[in-house]
């Protein structure tokens, strides 16, 4: 009917080529060359040079980069089941009949939208050891203060609360949509049955709000090896290296002391990791399911 | 009545919770500096010393315009390209575009970590280390939006498109004038998650830009924070932060269904 011209067949082409050559450039090939870098050690100034593998031999006799890895697991060991418990705690108490509950949602969410940065820099004063809010409470209940930041073995459980208080409005708002996908019938069908609170939220409430929860362990995941600003900030990585994160010990090698190919091979060393962990917990999850 | 009672005491709890940390920063940046900390409701005296601190040792201002072009430049493109490559992908024919689509995809579950360092010395190399080209056009396709806007144009039915065809109109004027105006929610939705990721985006202005005159707001405020300007004075600090939160929550206050709308949105489809 209509005649595919010569201007119909490229035509396409034309509109996709602006994100082509964008891909190309910003996506594409840093990717490959950052594979390549991985083999080079560079400080951006000099030219490269190629030195094999033993960008990823020093990796794995980094003490710094094992101490990032494992403050990351630390980091998402609190995170994510905080995140959960907390996001689900309030979206079931949302999810009854409330009056102004779009006010308590909103409420829930303002952080959300608040830049990460202000986020830190107010906890930084609410944790600080002598002026802080939380010690001051905890003064006044009559504990002693507690050394949220300086204190290296509850340091990097600090910034996970922190992200937790951040974060978890929006994971509210998906776990009370994954509530309301429920039947009320299946709930009163379980009652005459005689089904138990637990039994209910195993059989009837769990199986809703699955993909939520691998929602959240995914975002959250993400989110830990992501984490930057906060421990930037915060605390610069210590005390004793207790809160360097991932993203930032990437940064340090590559803008404090310009080790190109290095932090190249942390990059993509996370990278891979990150990737390898997310279809993991798609597994697992999955097969729970 | 009880079980009432211990519901919207949960809840009160939950929201003072989370608004009281914002309120009581507001306030302690409009306290003197020897009162700070303290646990209090209204400010026993008001001040705007800090600010006016603040104002003399950083270029606030500047940054605050810097931060408004930038995410407003980026988000602007990002949904320009989104919507043509987005309507290509729904509408248009043509050979790759099952591959087009599934590279798409690839992109976004690939973790920034591999392209950060690269990303860097490309800058470096195109000497846009210390402009504004370093911020937005990077950051001027987002395969997130490219998605949304396939979404949204493929529930237009193709007999809209057929009809402004036959009326004579271009592929552009067709995304543009037609078709945009059905898929409002969509731009939304997008312009609001472009707008807050450049908005909020901290590392990346502090690889590029190093001129105190160039760089964004969350950034000028982080350098602030961190280094030694402030004189360890915490209420200059804390009022540079309610500045920089201050648009936001402006912003939240007005479209706050819009905002929360957009990111549920967003963790949906991640």
């Amino acid at each position: 009917m209509k005649k595919k011209g010569f201007k119909n067949r490229i035509f396409p082409y034309l509109m996709i080529s602006p994100y082509l050559l964008h891909l190309t450039m910003f996506i594409l090939f840093p990717v490959v060359f950052s594979l390549i870098l991985t083999f080079h050690k560079w400080n951006i100034i000099s030219s490269p040079e190629f030195v094999g593998i033993d960008n990823f031999v020093r990796l794995f006799q980094d003490r710094l980069f094992w101490k990032a890895l494992l403050n990351t697991i630390i980091f998402l060991l609190v995170h994510i089941p905080l995140q959960i418990g907390v996001a689900l705690f309030l979206a079931y108490l949302l999810n009854k009949k409330i009056f102004i509950s779009g006010f308590f949602r909103a409420a829930f969410f303002l952080p959300v939208v608040i830049s990460g940065v202000v986020v830190t820099m107010l906890w930084q004063q609410l944790y600080a050891y002598d002026s802080g809010l939380l010690n001051k409470i905890l003064i006044n209940i009559g504990t002693g203060k507690v050394g949220w930041l300086s204190n290296q073995n509850l340091a990097m459980t600090s910034i996970a609360i922190m992200a937790t208080w951040k974060n978890v409005g929006l994971y509210v708002i998906l776990f009370l949509i994954g509530l309301q996908t429920v039947p009320q019938m299946y709930y009163e069908a379980a009652d005459v049955e005689g089904a138990s609170s637990w039994q209910k939220f195993r059989h009837i409430t769990l199986p809703a709000i699955n993909p939520t929860i691998f929602m959240v362990t995914i975002l959250s995941t993400l989110g830990g090896f992501s984490l930057f600003i906060e421990p930037y900030i915060m605390t610069g990585g210590g005390p004793l290296n207790s809160t360097l994160s991932a993203m930032l010990y990437i940064y340090k090698q590559a803008f404090e002391y310009y080790h190109m190919g290095y932090s190249a091979t942390l990059g993509v060393f996370f990278a891979m990791l990150i990737m390898l962990v997310v279809v993991i917990q798609k597994y697992t999850i999955e097969k729970d399911d | 009545m009880i079980r009432k009672i211990i519901l919207y005491s949960l809840l009160v709890v939950a929201a003072i919770s989370f608004i009281y940390p914002f309120y009581w920063m507001i306030v302690a940046s409009l306290t003197p500096e020897s009162q700070i900390g303290d646990f209090t409701l209204l400010p026993s005296e008001i001040t705007f010393s800090n600010y006016l601190m603040m104002f003399k040792k950083i270029p606030i201002w500047k940054s605050l315009i810097n931060s408004l072009f930038v995410a407003g430049t980026s988000t602007f493109g990002v949904i320009v390209f989104g919507s043509m490559i987005g309507y290509a992908l729904a509408k248009l024919k043509f050979k790759g575009r099952d591959l087009l689509f599934f590279v798409i995809i690839f992109t976004m579950t690939l973790p920034f970590q591999i392209t950060l360092i690269p990303n860097y010395i490309l800058m470096v190399k195109f000497q846009w280390v210390d402009t504004f080209k370093a911020l937005i056009v990077p950051a001027l396709n987002s395969a997130f939006a490219i998605i949304m806007f396939r979404q949204a144009f493929k529930s237009i039915p193709n007999d809209l498109i057929d009809a402004a065809r036959v009326d004579g109109c271009g592929e552009g004027r067709i995304i543009f004038q037609v078709l945009w105006p059905n898929i409002i929610p969509t731009i939304i939705t997008v312009a609001i998650l472009t707008f807050m990721a450049s908005w909020n985006d901290v590392l990346w202005p502090l690889i590029v830009i190093r001129d105190e005159n160039l760089m964004t707001m969350p950034q000028l405020v982080t350098l602030f924070a961190v280094g030694g300007r402030s004189d360890a004075q915490l209420g200059v600090r804390l009022a540079s932060a309610v500045l920089l939160a201050l648009p936001i929550i402006i912003a939240y206050a007005i479209f706050q269904k819009h905002f929360i709308k957009s990111m549920v949105s967003s963790g949906l489809k991640g």
